[in-house]
């Protein structure tokens, strides 16, 4: 393809803005959604470590059950590890039970592989909440839960950070370790979302 | 429906701890553009997945004397070469268009007389 070889030489920042000015004035673009897919895309995409985490969880049952047993260490086998990655305990939704972390003294998140904690998770009303009415809070986070499904509530602290294994969405039967760790997200591995088939 | 990006290998985004990032805005805004295309169905990831990967390996093959490696680059022309090749918006009017933002006066980013969406990122 050669069409674009004139414009390698305008500085991309220029071409840019030139392209979204066309794309919008023909009505392609929507510069407002646009700036939603990025922010949805700058939060929700990654953290990939954890996610990979899941993914090789949900493909192979024996590392299942040794993060399950250790999480620490079979986070480690991924090559996984630093600060505040110390002490995971790995915790698995299920039918029936519910996991969701909070750190209710301050802000403990297993860094390495969830990235960096999400705005609200800082938040005292959601750490003070979250505790006394896990399943309004979580509703009201787009999660609804029914009476059958028991919520356990993690507490984060310096000693022991939690990550939550997600449950495999229906339909992603036929996809791969590498198709599923998209799928999944940073609020899942904290338990405020479900992970979707797509 | 959230775009299949690459996770490893040269056609994956720059990530800092699993996460996007973005050096400059108009990174984030070619980006942006592209999975919102995608979205709407303008046209299928693998097109551009393909675009992305002749653009880098071109880029290999015989890299620019003087000028670094930077993906979001890559990007932008493969999101260009797609638009093109399906006749969206050609390269000749994007060269226009640019010309045409090159010779705003100085200070140009601080007003905005024509109300239009100038590409930083925020918008007003």
């Amino acid at each position: 393809m050669t069409t674009s070889e004139n414009t390698d030489r305008i500085p991309p920042a220029l071409r840019t803005e030139a392209l979204e000015q066309l794309l919008t004035e023909r009505g392609l673009v929507d510069p407002n959604v646009m700036d939603k897919f990025i922010a949805n895309y700058e939060t929700n995409v990654g953290p990939l470590n954890g996610a990979k985490v899941v993914a090789k969880a949900w493909t192979d049952p024996e590392y299942r059950q040794r993060l399950l047993a250790d999480g620490t260490a079979a986070i480690k086998e991924l090559g996984f590890s630093g600060p505040q990655g110390e002490h995971i305990v790995v915790v698995e939704n299920t039918d029936t039970s519910h996991n969701v972390v909070v750190c209710t003294l301050c802000s403990c998140y297993p860094w390495p592989v969830l990235g960096l904690p999400p705005s609200w998770y800082k938040d005292p009303v959601y750490r003070a909440r979250v505790v006394r009415e896990p399943r309004r809070v979580l509703a009201e986070m787009g999660l609804e839960l029914t009476d059958d499904v028991q919520i356990t509530v993690r507490d984060s602290s310096s000693e022991v950070r939690w990550l939550v294994l997600p449950r495999r969405p229906a339909g992603t039967e036929d996809l791969t370790e590498e198709q599923l760790v998209p799928l999944i997200t940073r609020d899942a591995m904290v338990g405020v979302a479900k992970v979707h088939a797509s | 429906m959230t775009a299949p990006l690459d996770i490893d290998g040269p056609a994956a985004p720059p990530r800092a701890n699993g996460e996007l990032v973005f050096a400059e805005p108009w990174q984030s805004r070619a980006f942006g553009m592209a999975v919102t295309l995608y979205d709407a169905g303008a046209f299928a990831w693998p097109q551009f997945q393909a675009a992305l990967a002749i653009r880098i390996a071109a880029w290999e093959a015989d890299p620019p004397p003087g000028e670094c490696w930077n993906y979001y680059r890559h990007w932008l022309g493969a999101l260009e070469d797609v638009l093109a090749t399906n006749g969206t918006v050609v390269a000749a009017e994007i060269h226009h268009r640019a010309a045409a933002l090159a010779e705003r006066p100085a200070g140009h980013d601080h007003a905005h007389p024509h109300g239009e969406p100038h590409g930083h990122g925020h918008h007003h």
